[in-house]
């Protein structure tokens, strides 16, 4: 199907792009990888006026070494992502998300940070992203920087912290000290489909016991959750199959998941507390 | 004359047999070449259909104005603009004299009855201004009662589909073996049976989703119009055109260019060619209408939507004595070409492979507000396998007998062909211990039922079920006589003709038009052995209307038993006709003449031969022909089986089921089908595969989902969920090989074999998994939500909700075209 018409202006550099969201009023989208966007265009169920197509903007590309964090690129593709020896090092379970986001073509095209910005909260990077306590940095008019924590980005239905003429720019990972195990697990009904429901977990192990459990979960309601009844139950728990499938009946606790063809809510709850086990279990190396 | 091409000397070996690469495939695969939507004439207007977001509504009024005015529109055309010339969309198949048909005009002008209707067709000087202007065309709808549910709209007062017919039945047909005389009284069978087990299956509708979306294209050129379109049909769509909008049937030429496939899908005269036909001759240009994704799946028919209630009865010892078959069948909101048709394509297949002594069938043609239901892959025969496969299993448990053991009780022996039915069907050929003997060990029968054994006693979270379908399946739609019962308004002939050029090429004309199924490199395989020419020496030509003029297409795995027979027949002729003028060149008898590998010989005459070719270029120059020859050495053939053909085999599906989520896996697949004679094995194996992944799809994934207030929420191919390879497991296929009597070939028909196995044995082998856990049916398609309800909370698994997946902002059709209303999938106004 073919979009409404739509202004399209392609940026080289961070203050370019800034400038041409500012130019571009209320009825602006900033187009990243696209994969998300150009679809609900072709559907028509989105008609900007101006479209800042991000793609020309190399400075935003890339994953690099920050010392405490490794900071990735907004618009580091995800293929790029998958291949990068930093993020296998320091946080494979974004390398282990990014592998099941769709097909090889989209991941050729799509970007980490427009999947973040996007917020679907049936994406499986913005779980991860909760998950491993990633710092969102954005860039406001003029260039003023400022960071926003994951636990504050995700504010509603694809929605974020971003604000009016606001761009995200890089996303740190902080890299983690001591013995942590991570899984990406996520259920769908076909390959390449979005999760029904998925988990990503980060664990810290200790003396043979579960000390730190750290739980993002996709698609339990309107934005990405930390299963954080789920996490106090882990901290400090025995890592035996028992110990943490008792932890995992709470991971459905506060989450308000919708009901669709896939899903309705109470069996999405079920779901959220079997995948928690499996991947708790497989993050503890069990 | 030097211009011919040396001849081939060495004798070709046979090609039938051969897995010959398609010949096709490269200009398909590559996209070098030309589809309906590539066409670009000179002055060519594009068009866009303005489509109803409501499922049911008078039409108040339709405001153009705005659209009129918009860039590049040339004109706008309501259904009142039309409404002296549009007629009806054709339904070719009243299965009852009394068959009610509300009549289906192509653009709506009072009413509309399913979303996606058309209301009103854009012509512009290019497609992004037709799409533009779509937006601008105001319709006033007046909202009426929309009746979804098909129980409920042959309830007792019911809200009515459409007001100006009495109900919301179209028809109600019945097959009773008794009273046909091919069986004995079903209800005292009933009435004495020792045991009697009754089921209710929905079959689910399906969308065909074919690949390349629906595309037209119209050129006037004086009274003359020709059309292109992305169609299985080109000869049926011709004659109907003519007949539905007046045009004279020798001013119509209709082209069908390489179809990237149509699984039944493109079996239509559709509302959008009508409206391309009609458009274009108002305007005299030359008119373009191609549809979107989205579009295609809102508004191009689909398939199966039956509810099934099946009753079986039989001894203790588990011989069958009775089946009673009762069928709601869902016409949508208008009857198409064979809407009807199609659920009493099956009635004569419930039987399946058993010897039923009595056999009832009733089928009601019900209305709803949805897209019309029509031919999809199986037609019919799918629905009727799956209930007497499902039906099978349920009556073994109730016997407390192995599934197996029951069958093969039942079926048919191979020494007891050909067998008439209690359907009345006299199946040709088969060996069904035989087929069913090679599947068991494909599979690893004997192991995979002992770790089932293991699983079940370790009460593993994952469980394993094995599950069957011995089937069998009525294809080659023709013997036309037999249509004619049927009251189908054609007949099921097909037609070939072979052309012989001068150097020694041939062209095979053939009137069953291919759309991805391998005609050209088949058909060169069969007249390569009749004629001994090489296979690179044929060319076949197809799905024009005037370079192909007579043909009934593609459709019901006709094409190689029909009208691959005639082209062998046809062949026939050319080796009789070139006979005499090799007995003239050669000066001897036609008697002494031996035909082999492309050459006459004269027996006992060593050297003294002719080959076709220069037999051909012989016949081009005529300077020496027999007296009284007519200088060619063409012919044609029209073949008219006076049966169908049966393929048949058994298929073995081994499923894990997880229990903690209900994801179903299958394990391993198992089939060994017996189609008769195989012209290339490299394409029956991937019509097999299709065929399967197709079948699989049904209980496991696809669903056309409408909400309560008649919106499609599966409206791309986000929520219609079609399975990938990487969703489907290796198969392990085998054959087993009965020439079918009835044709030249030996052929039965594999084009739908596989659909219509596989659904049963894979429901059978999930509920196999899981029957020990109390679990009697799962509705399908079998959704990790429902096979975990159906374990957890007891029933069937359930009503999905019916709201589409928000995934990337909700890509259903209610956000884009649809109302919202608390009603509605997503509830309120969104």
């Amino acid at each position: 199907m073919i979009p409404a018409p739509f202004a399209y202006v392609r940026p080289t550099t961070i203050d370019e792009a800034l400038q041409a969201v500012a130019d571009g009023g209320e009825d602006v989208k900033i187009m990243a990888g696209g994969q998300s966007l150009i679809p609900v265009m072709r559907l028509r169920l989105a008609a900007p006026e101006t479209v800042v197509d991000l793609g020309r903007v190399t400075e935003l590309r890339g994953v690099r070494d920050d010392g405490d964090a490794i900071v990735i690129g907004a618009m580091t593709t995800h293929h790029d992502v998958l291949v990068d020896p930093l993020v296998a090092q320091h946080a494979p379970l974004i390398a282990e998300a990014t592998e099941t986001v769709a097909d090889r073509q989209v991941r050729a095209r799509g970007t980490f940070g427009g999947a973040l910005a996007h917020a679907d909260p049936a994406g499986d990077l913005p779980a991860v992203a909760l998950a491993l306590d990633a710092e969102f940095v954005v860039a406001g008019p003029g260039g003023a920087r400022r960071t926003v924590p994951a636990a504050d980005f995700f504010v509603d239905y694809l929605t974020t912290a971003l604000g009016e003429g606001e761009l995200l720019v890089e996303v740190r990972i902080p890299k983690l000290a001591g013995q942590w195990g991570m899984h990406y697990e996520k259920f769908t009904r076909v390959a390449q489909a979005w999760p029904i429901v998925a988990v990503a977990a980060v664990v810290r192990r200790e003396n043979g016991a579960i000390a730190e459990a750290r739980i993002g979960l996709t698609n339990m309601g309107p934005t990405p959750l930390r299963a954080s009844a789920a996490e106090a139950a882990l901290a400090g728990a025995a890592a035996t199959p028992d110990g943490i499938a008792a932890a995992a009946r709470s991971a459905a606790e506060g989450t308000s998941p919708s009901s669709d063809l896939n899903a309705q809510a109470d069996y999405r709850q079920h779901l959220a507390q079997v995948l928690t086990r499996r991947a708790v279990t497989a993050a503890a190396g069990l | 004359m030097t211009m011919v091409e040396e001849p081939a000397t060495t004798a070709p070996a046979r090609e039938v047999g051969q897995s010959r690469k398609r010949k096709e495939d490269a200009r398909l695969i590559t996209g070098k070449t030309t589809w309906t939507d590539n066409m670009v004439l000179p002055g060519m207007l594009h068009l866009a259909v303005v489509r109803s977001p409501v499922a049911h509504a008078k039409i108040a009024n339709v405001d153009v104005s705005a659209a009129q005015q918009a860039p590049g529109v040339i004109a706008v055309f309501t259904g009142r603009d039309f409404a002296e010339e549009q007629g009806s969309i054709p339904c070719a198949w009243p299965v009852t004299p009394d068959m009610v048909n509300p009549g289906h005009p192509s653009i709506a002008v009072e009413e509309v009855n399913h979303v996606g209707e058309a209301v009103a067709v854009i012509a512009a000087r290019s497609k992004a201004a037709a799409m533009d202007a779509v937006e601008l065309v105001d319709v006033d709808y007046d909202q009426l009662p929309v009746v979804l549910d098909m129980e409920a709209a042959v309830a007792e007062e019911a809200d009515l589909c459409h007001d100006h017919v009495e109900s919301n039945e179209s028809f109600a047909f019945v097959f009773d073996a008794g009273e046909a005389g091919t069986g004995v009284d079903t209800e005292q069978v009933f009435a004495d049976a020792e045991v009697v087990v009754s089921r209710r299956f929905v079959q689910q509708r399906l969308i065909p989703a074919f690949m390349e979306p629906r595309a037209v294209v119209v050129q006037p050129q004086g009274d003359n119009y020709t059309m292109w379109s992305s169609t299985q049909v080109p000869h049926i769509l011709r004659l109907m055109l003519a007949m539905v909008t007046g045009t004279p049937e020798h001013k119509l030429r209709v082209i069908a260019p390489d179809v990237g496939g149509g699984f039944g899908g493109k079996l239509q005269v559709t509302p959008e060619e009508v409206i391309s036909l009609l458009v274009a001759k108002r305007l005299g240009k030359p008119v373009k209408w191609a549809e979107t994704r989205s579009e295609s799946l809102m508004s191009a028919h689909h398939g199966r939507d039956q509810i099934q209630y099946i009753d079986i009865a039989a001894d203790r010892e588990g011989n069958v004595k009775g089946l009673r078959c009762r069928i709601l069948s869902d016409m949508g909101a208008y009857l198409r070409l064979v809407s009807p048709g199609i659920p009493i394509l099956g009635a004569f297949m419930y039987v399946g492979i058993y010897k039923f002594p009595a056999y009832r069938f009733e089928c009601r043609g019900v209305f709803t507000n949805k897209t019309p239901t029509d031919a999809y892959r199986g037609a019919g025969r799918p629905e009727a396998t799956f209930a007497i496969e499902r039906i099978m299993d349920e009556l073994a448990v109730e016997l407390d007998m192995d599934p197996l053991e029951l069958r093969r009780k039942n079926w048919i022996g191979a020494e007891e062909f050909p067998f008439t039915t209690a359907a009345g069907l006299e199946y040709d050929s088969g060996d069904y211990e035989g087929a069913t003997q090679q599947a068991l060990q494909l599979l690893g029968y004997d192991e995979l039922r002992e770790e089932q054994r293991r699983r079940r006693e370790s009460n593993d979270p994952v469980q394993l079920g094995i599950g069957f379908s011995t089937f069998t399946e009525m294809c080659g739609l023709a013997p036309s006589r037999v249509l004619g019962s049927l009251s189908y308004g054609a007949g099921g002939w097909e037609h070939a003709s072979i052309r012989m050029l001068p150097t020694g090429k041939v062209e095979v004309v053939t009137g069953s038009s291919a759309h991805g199924q391998g005609h050209e490199t088949a058909w060169s395989q069969l007249v390569a052995d009749e004629l001994g020419v090489p296979f690179e020496d044929v060319e076949v030509l197809h799905g024009d209307t005037s370079i192909s003029p007579r043909g009934l297409d593609t459709y019901g795995s006709r094409s190689l038993v029909v009208g691959g027979a005639a082209v062998v027949n046809a062949a026939a002729k050319v080796v009789a006709k070139a006979r005499k003028v090799a007995a003239h060149l050669l000066e001897a008898s036609e008697d002494d003449l031996e035909f082999a590998n492309g050459s006459f010989a004269v027996r006992g005459t060593p050297g003294a031969t002719k080959s076709i070719q220069e037999i051909a270029l012989a016949t081009f120059a005529a300077h020496d022909f027999p007296e009284g020859v007519e200088p060619s050495i063409d012919a044609d053939a029209t073949f008219d089986p006076v049966n169908f053909s049966f393929p048949h085999g058994t298929h073995v599906c081994a499923m894990e089921v997880d229990t903690e989520t209900g994801r179903v896996e299958i394990r391993k697949y198992a089939c060994v089908d017996d189609v008769g004679t195989i012209v290339n094995p490299l394409i029956v194996e991937g019509q097999v595969h299709g065929g399967l992944a197709q079948g699989i799809a049904q209980a496991l994934y696809e669903e056309a989902v409408y909400d309560a207030d008649g919106n499609l929420t599966t409206g791309t191919f986000v929520d219609y969920l079609v399975p990938s390879a990487a969703d489907l497991p290796h198969f392990e296929t085998g054959h087993t090989v009965h020439p079918a009597p009835g044709n030249p070939i030996g052929a039965k028909g594999i084009g739908e074999a596989g659909c219509i196995a596989s659904t049963p044995a894979v429901v059978n082998a999930a509920l196999d998994a899981v029957r020990h856990l109390g679990v009697s049916d799962i509705r399908m398609p079998l959704t990790p939500e429902r096979v975990w309800r159906a374990i957890h909370q007891g029933g069937d698994g359930g009503d999905r909700a019916t709201a589409g997946t928000n995934a990337y902002g909700g890509a259903q059709t209610e956000t884009t075209a649809g109302v919202a209303t608390d009603a509605s999938a997503l509830g309120g106004d969104r």
